[in-house]
């Protein structure tokens, strides 16, 4: 368990080596031990079905297939997949404007996705959302929404109807948000709540270093947000977003503990995207700086790392991988296919959902 | 010689004209050293200007509105910057409750001389989140000055004119305007406080009032109208708090119909106010039809394609309506 770390025991608050793209630590194969290998391979495949839906989605861009704006999270696959391991349909998740991978980690499917993005009423909105606000709520997927932070207090609020419940081993607010977001006032507000009233509730702050054209050292004076999480007396743990292993020992700590009366968790990984901020294209709004240090973050590719360490550790074959990777491609061009044969929603429906049918109302109905 | 210039040019341009020339103006929002987050309206600007005027910001729209107004109280004239209206919501308490009432609640003795460029920036599938144009809101607040230029030299003189006007002032821009060319005239500095609505086209039959695109719209409008035998008169409002109700008046005298039409909701809104306010001071008699509004569909901005042609209104639905209007009695 030498791969997780808890944020304040990051010297003067600096991911260090975490951030640098030249250190050779992190694109090697990742450490699999003890790992169950059931598990592992049902990751890769959530894994690899993000990553070939969300490649999907970049080519269809290009064509013009698809118009909506979509904020790719190419690069950034572990991190959704070793949390939702630990996440059940009760929990509520919520997400943020690049939330596909955090979509379909707990039980999204490519199609409703691609209908999604399409703006076809089979789409998982409906085809009222589009890529940047996505839902699921019967596996636990309560919505995600574009507004920077706008969902982090939300998330607090379900921790704090799970915690009313009474349910022993409680369920769990979760939110999805960016290093940016770690600048807009409602994070400290929702750490504070949720720490002083132990909310079971587990903030994920996504750090790929950048907000839209802006990277962290431009935007903080210190690369580790979870010294916010410490200034809040909540536990917090910053890992390595590309390494499946690191993302899921630390998740499953802080998410045991928040289930046990343990109070908020923090999670901060470390990634990077692969993609701009928003749409197909690798780099349009930042230049060559990013440029560079793209090429080095390629390596350290969270697909690859887990392959050869299946491989390595004689977990998997070659062969086997590459069977999986089949099949995921298959099933993402027949989701394909059958999003774009989807009926785009009836003009008349504009106005059905602005005010919600009257309901019984209350929790139990 | 030409001179023509977009919207979106001659906004860049009043922040060049306020940078070059007041040295106590600077400009602080997210997404200025990015080529491309506030369109062609800040291009290169951090390059001749310096970083420390034109000020990049993490994102924190409460705290950088606050940084505006705390800095104008402090002698300088500043300039924020919500690349989208729909992000600025989480500033609105910096700009209702502490820009708009500084002057007054202190009896009268200091005002924050801050600008916010409010910018209106929907279509493209983009969503209920990042589309709404929510100046009537803003409006509606006494102590905050709404500015809603049409024309690229509008743009250019009423954002100056705001920036200097020593008031706060909210300037709402749309990014559908951006592209619109006009012939430039020579700089003026002009009173923000003398500036109110315009007559943009002449007409004789109805009175169609719009404010920012929708001014853009009717003008489009009423020479589609002109075609069917129509004459529209087509009134730009500009600023709309304080609103200064005389020029509709007057052309509502003259043609006895009124299409109000708006970009924003119709319930508490802008079009119903200028119904109203017209139809307070206009005697009865001088009425030829009922007036009517034109405005955004009552509901959230939709994502699918199919969806969004039904949402936003063009150029032929104002034509339709103000047809309804002209068609029952000419
Ligand atoms: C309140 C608000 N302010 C600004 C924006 C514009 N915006 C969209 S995403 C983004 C960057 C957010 O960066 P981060 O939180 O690190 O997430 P990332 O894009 O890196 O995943 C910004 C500034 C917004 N959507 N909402
Ligand atoms: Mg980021």
């Amino acid at each position: 368990m030498s791969t997780i770390t808890k944020s304040k025991d990051f010297k003067d608050y600096s991911l260090g080596s975490l951030e640098d793209p030249l250190n050779e630590k992190f694109k090697s194969s990742i450490n699999l031990d003890g790992e169950n290998k059931e598990q592992l391979l049902f990751d890769y495949k959530q894994m690899l079905l993000i990553r070939k839906t969300e490649e999907k989605i970049s080519e269809q861009l290009v064509a013009g297939e698809i118009k909506c704006p979509c904020h790719l999270a190419i690069g950034q696959e572990a991190i959704p997949v070793g949390i939702s391991r630990f996440l059940r349909k009760s929990d509520r998740v919520f997400g943020t404007h690049r939330s596909h991978g955090h979509f379909i980690a707990i039980g999204g499917t490519a199609e409703s996705l691609f209908a999604e993005v399409l703006g076809k009423a089979s789409g998982c909105s409906k085809g009222f959302g589009g890529s940047m606000h996505l839902y699921g709520k019967e596996f636990g997927f309560y919505g995600s929404v574009p507004i920077v932070g706008a969902t982090i207090s939300l998330a607090v609020g379900a921790g704090l109807a799970a915690q009313m419940d009474k349910k022993e081993n409680s369920d769990m607010g979760v939110c999805y948000f960016g290093d940016g977001a770690a600048e807009e006032g409602t994070l400290h507000e929702s750490l504070n709540f949720a720490s002083i009233f132990n909310i079971p509730v587990l903030f994920v702050c996504e750090n790929n270093l950048f907000s839209s054209h802006l990277h962290i050292s431009q935007r903080q004076p210190k690369s580790v947000v979870g010294r916010y999480a410490d200034a809040h007396d909540i536990l917090s743990y910053t890992v390595d977003g590309n390494d499946l292993v690191a993302v899921s020992q630390a998740a499953q700590a802080l998410i045991d503990n928040s289930r046990n009366g343990g109070g908020p968790g923090f999670l901060e990984v470390v990634t990077y995207r692969w993609k701009g901020h928003v749409g197909p294209q690798d780099d349009m709004d930042v230049g060559i700086k990013r440029g560079e240090a793209l090429n080095h973050w390629k390596k350290r590719d969270p697909i690859r790392r887990l392959s050869e360490g299946l491989i390595k550790s004689n977990l998997s074959t070659e062969g086997q991988l590459s069977a999986i990777q089949k099949e995921v491609d298959q099933s993402i061009q027949q989701d394909w296919e059958s999003a774009l044969q989807a009926p785009y929603p009836e003009k008349s429906t504009l106005l059905s959902a602005v005010y919600s049918q009257p309901s019984p109302g209350g929790k139990n109905v | 010689m030409s001179n023509k210039m977009t919207f979106g040019k001659a906004i860049r341009d009043a922040h060049r004209y306020l940078l070059e020339n007041y040295p106590e103006v600077f400009v602080i929002g997210q997404g200025l050293w990015s080529p491309w987050y506030v369109g062609s309206s800040m291009t290169d600007l951090d390059k001749d200007f310096g970083t420390e005027r034109v000020i990049d910001t993490p994102v924190s729209e409460d705290c950088c509105t606050g940084v505006a107004i705390g800095a104008a109280l402090s002698g300088y004239k500043t300039l924020v910057i919500h690349p989208r209206m729909d992000f600025m919501i989480l500033a609105t308490n910096q700009i209702v409750n502490q820009a708009a009432k500084w002057s007054h609640m202190l009896g009268g003795q200091d005002s924050p001389s801050v600008t916010v460029r409010g910018i209106i920036n929907r279509g493209g599938q983009q969503g209920a989140q990042h589309s709404q144009a929510l100046h009537g809101w803003y409006a509606n607040i006494p102590g905050l000055k709404v500015v809603m230029p049409a024309t690229p030299n509008d743009a250019r003189e009423l954002l100056i004119s705001s920036v200097l006007s020593g008031t706060p002032v909210m300037f709402v821009e749309d990014r559908w305007l951006y592209d619109w060319e006009d012939e430039m005239l020579p700089i003026k500095e002009v009173d923000l406080s003398k500036q109110g609505p315009n007559v943009l086209k002449q007409g004789e039959h109805i009175t169609l009032v719009g404010s920012g695109y929708t001014t853009y719209q009717n003008t489009k409008a009423a020479k589609i109208l002109g075609g069917k035998g129509v004459s529209a008169e087509v009134v730009d409002l500009r600023v709309i708090n304080p609103l200064d109700i005389t020029e509709v008046l007057n052309s509502v005298e003259k043609t006895g119909r009124l299409l109000a039409v708006d970009s924003g909701w119709a319930n508490c809104g802008l079009a119903g106010e200028i119904i109203a306010a017209v139809s307070e001071k206009l005697p009865a008699t001088k009425w030829k039809e009922t007036p009517k509004r034109l405005t955004t569909v009552n509901s959230p901005a939709p994502t699918s394609g199919s969806l969004e042609d039904e949402f936003y209104f063009n150029e032929q639905d104002i034509v339709n309506k103000a047809l309804e209007i002209v068609r029952n009695n000419q």
